[in-house]
């Protein structure tokens, strides 16, 4: 009896343990589900589960003095933008002065074969073909990141989906019913938008209901991935962040100076009125 | 060293002599600098004045350097500024300062307003003064509008549609009025160029001479100061006041400081963050005048959103428009509303003190609200304060002249340092 | 009085007021000298001017020999003159008559400092304005247009200066230096850029 009271006793604890074991091995593999989102998520944005929820709190963070991105974010705008946006108050010359581009491949990358580098960064669409084929001119983008912020052009160029309802196929959740389509689909791929149901209950008592987007679902999968499409887009933002403001650098430099030396002076300053005012009693 | 006898025959030699002898310029510095006595209790509310005149200097020099480079007129203003910005070596300094000096001029011109509440600097003998001041600011307001319409962005085009607007409220003669200032149909070119002209030469030369009237008349009844006494009263054996100290050097070299540190704060915006998150130039001003697309939300720059927030307080036009002309209005009549014996808020009562900081208060506040849209809780809100503004003038006869004052001492409190 | 606010202390430190009023006021005028720097910058031709002023292109098999193009370089005429056998000849020969027969005085790169001014004997190319005050000559290239002795060259209408087919001014003209050479450069036979040779564009 005891014999067998002993082993019970000891298969018990065995099991207790396989079942400590096991729970212990699901919660490390379940926690590795997340940081593999994590992983296939954009950089800089927490993983979430559902792709696009927090939209509205993305932020652009980008860098102007990130020369690099700033350029492949030129290489970026003359390739997918150009085609009907123009940035008519820069010159392609002070592009490649200040991204240290050097004539020759400012010629063959990205100037339009035709154009001086003297000249204004002009799209070849004409406006008002454009009007009608879009229903609205593709405005001038050079000062969009001052008027609109960069952060919203952020979330413009990641919140596009699939909407077949409209002539373009596409819609936008920074800019509903954009007449712009969806251009960096081929870089980005395709993506719907999954809705959900909300109630809401007014002031009279009734209840209402209503579709409130919750998040992206991808479709197809374009030439880059989701971290590479997020650093295309950055890189994009920057630049347009760049031509809104292209002394913004050379501003900022300075102003450390400018400080500096305004803190030296209205500190002599400050020692020379406490001599002065030694005299007043 | 010269002296100038009472027989007017100055011991002058040279070049200084002859200069003195056909220009007082002798005579300027031993009156208004070394000869001035200032009271000698001045303290971080006096140093304003002197800041709202650099302001004035600084805006006069980048404003004219930016008008040889603006070209007013609906189709070529906006483009001429982003020229300013990209193309002219500087520019974009000279815009940044110009810019930035037109919110600091209103931040320090408002703590001078609140300086003169404080220690009572707009009672006798100082209402003229205080007059002319106010006569300033209204210049100031008229052209920092202006001034806003000019690059022709979106929020100038709208902000000047709903400003010109509101003189169409005015009986009977309204909408003539707005037609004859627009010259045209709706804000256009005509507006635009009449009033480069008027930010550019009319209001700067009626704000020069305004200036100099505010300066002449505050060294004709001579300084306040934080105590609120005459220091005029107790003179000494030599004619100077006992407690007053020679303008030149303790107040030249005082406000050499005041200087320093307004520059510093100015060059860190300029240089770091001169929209100041669309405070100082707002987003909607970046996308070119549209006639046909309002922005989302119209304000104007932030020195006049209380008085904004006073206009829509109301839900009629008419009478929201004519409380913002009272609200700025009231300030003209403040040397009579107030009935206190006591200048200066160190010796009034709690019913005075509570007045001021609930009128500061909802000064801010008001402004706060102006910057918001006209919905739901900052209505409510917009119109308690707007109550509040209105009863700091109204009750001040009452409450001016109930308050418990304090004794005045006869010597200004002073702490060497 | 004692009772003043101000009182003159015997031990009032002089020589630290000096040296801390002297520091200021240099500190303050360093900073006047600096802050009037963007403002004088501000006058330099801005970058639409320089864009402007960028080197023009000139297509050469669009001039005639003994004719002249006038294209426009930073808004000034630029005479490219393409100069026959005979005009080159007639450069020659009236040193006597000129005021700076060498143009060592005059206005010319350096790959102009030879008796015909210009980088081939074929082509001259000149800033066509008259260096005495202004104005734009005209061509007279034919040899006694003017006069009996006239070796081909500009007159200028204004004032009456002459100048020869090397643009040297002669003698008797108001205007002192011969006319004004560019930089100048030829990418290949054909083609003439103004305003930029082998240093880079003009600044």
């Amino acid at each position: 009896m005891p014999t067998e009271v002993r082993h019970g006793a000891a298969r018990l604890r065995a099991d207790r343990a396989a079942a400590c074991a096991l729970a212990l091995a699901a919660v490390l593999l379940s926690s590795t589900v997340p940081a593999r989102a994590a992983e296939q998520g954009a950089a800089g944005e927490p993983a979430v589960a559902k792709e696009g929820a927090d939209w509205e709190s993305w932020h652009a963070d980008n860098n102007v003095a990130d020369l690099a991105s700033v350029q492949r974010g030129a290489r970026n705008f003359v390739s997918y933008c150009l085609g009907c946006h123009s940035l008519k108050y820069e010159r392609w010359s002070r592009l490649g002065t200040d991204l240290e581009i050097p004539g020759q491949l400012l010629q063959q990358d990205l100037l339009p074969p035709g154009d001086k580098s003297t000249e204004y960064i002009v799209t070849t669409m004409p406006t008002t073909d454009a009007a009608v084929w879009f229903g609205k001119t593709p405005p001038d983008l050079t000062l969009m990141a001052r008027a609109r912020g960069r952060d919203y052009l952020y979330r413009y160029l990641k919140t596009y989906y699939v909407d077949p309802t409209r002539q373009t196929g596409a819609n936008n959740l920074a800019l509903p019913t954009t007449a712009m389509p969806d251009v960096l689909s081929e870089v980005e791929g395709l993506k719907r938008a999954v809705y959900r149901d909300v109630t809401t209950r007014g002031e009279g008592g009734q209840v209402s209901h209503s579709q409130v987007f919750d998040h992206f679902e991808p479709l197809a999968p374009g030439r880059l991935s989701a971290a590479e499409f997020d650093g295309f887009v950055r890189d994009t933002v920057n630049f347009l962040d760049y031509v809104s403001e292209p002394t913004q650098t050379a501003r900022r430099a300075l102003g450390v100076w400018v400080v500096l030396f305004l803190l030296v002076f209205t500190w002599l300053g400050w020692l020379m009125k406490q001599e002065y005012w030694k005299d007043v009693h | 060293m010269t002296v100038k006898t009472a027989a007017g025959a100055p011991a002058k030699k040279g070049f200084w002599g002859w200069l003195n002898k056909r220009l007082p310029v002798e005579d300027f510095i031993s009156t208004q600098l070394t000869g001035y006595y200032a009271p000698k209790n001045f303290n971080i509310w006096y140093f304003f004045g002197s800041l709202a005149l650099l302001v004035l200097v600084l805006q006069l020099a980048t404003g004219i350097f930016l008008t040889m480079f603006y070209k007013p007129g609906e189709l070529t203003s906006f483009d001429s500024v982003e020229y300013i910005m990209r193309e002219v070596d500087y520019g974009w300094l000279i815009r940044y300062l110009h810019s930035t000096g037109a919110s600091a001029f209103f931040i320090v011109v408002y703590l001078h307003m609140f300086r003169a509440l404080l220690y009572g600097s707009y009672k006798a003998p100082r209402e003229l003064l205080w007059l002319l001041g106010m006569l300033v600011y209204l210049a100031l307001m008229a052209e920092a509008f202006m001034g806003y319409v000019l690059p022709w962005g979106n929020m100038s085009y709208w902000g000047a549609q709903v400003i010109v607007n509101l003189f169409g409220t005015i009986p009977g003669i309204g909408p003539g009025l707005v037609l004859w200032i627009r010259g045209d149909y709706a804000i256009a070119d005509s507006t635009l160029n009449r009033f480069f002209s008027l930010h550019v030469a009319a209001l700067p030369l009626a704000l020069l001479l305004l200036v100099a009237l505010h300066l002449v008349a505050l060294r004709q009844v001579g300084s306040n100061n934080p105590d609120g006494i005459e220091i005029k009263e107790k003179v000494g054996a030599d004619g100077k006041p006992l407690d007053g100290i020679p303008f030149h050097p303790y107040y030249t070299v005082k406000d050499v400081v005041g200087v320093g540190v307004f520059f510093v704060l100015l060059a860190i915006v300029v240089f770091f963050v001169p929209t100041l998150g669309g405070l100082f130039i707002e987003a909607p001003n970046f996308e070119p005048a549209n006639p046909v697309s309002t922005p989302l939300e119209i304000h104007p720059v932030w020195y006049f959103t209380p008085y904004y927030a006073i206009l829509r307080a109301v839900p009629n036009q008419r009478i929201g428009a004519l409380l913002l002309l009272l609200a700025v209005a009231a300030f003209f009549f403040l040397p009579w509303l107030d009935r206190s014996p006591v200048k200066s808020m160190r010796y009034r009562g709690w019913m005075s003190r509570s007045a001021l900081a609930l009128f500061a208060l909802s000064f801010v506040v008001l402004g706060f609200l102006g910057l918001q849209p006209a919905e739901g809780l900052y209505v409510v809100l917009a119109r308690i304060f707007t109550v509040i503004y209105f009863a700091f003038f109204l009750l001040m006869p009452i409450y001016s002249r109930l308050d418990p004052v304090k004794p005045v001492p006869e010597r200004v409190t002073y702490h060497a340092h | 009085m004692a009772d003043h606010a101000v009182v003159a202390e015997e031990d009032v430190d002089l020589s630290r007021r000096k040296f801390l009023t002297r520091a200021t006021i240099a500190t303050g005028a360093v900073g006047a000298v600096f802050a009037a720097v963007p403002f004088i910058e501000s006058w330099m031709p801005s970058e639409r001017a320089r864009a402007q002023g960028a080197p023009t292109t000139v297509d050469l098999s669009k001039v005639e020999p003994g004719q002249m193009m006038t294209p426009v370089w930073r808004k000034q005429p630029i005479f490219v003159v393409r100069r026959t056998p005979d005009m080159i000849a007639r450069v020659a020969g009236h040193d006597g008559e000129l005021k700076d027969p060498k143009s060592d005085s005059s206005e010319q790169p350096k790959y102009c400092e030879n008796p015909l001014r210009s980088r081939t004997p074929e082509f001259l190319v000149l800033i066509g304005i008259c260096t005495h005050l202004g104005c734009i000559p005209k061509q007279r290239f034919s040899a006694g247009e003017l006069y009996a002795s006239w070796p081909g060259g500009f007159f200028c209408p204004c004032h009456g200066s002459r100048f020869d087919l090397a643009g040297r001014v002669f003698d008797g003209s108001p205007a002192s230096l011969n006319l004004r050479i560019p930089p100048y450069s030829y990418p290949n036979p054909s083609t003439l850029i103004v305003g930029e040779d082998e240093k880079g564009a003009a600044t």
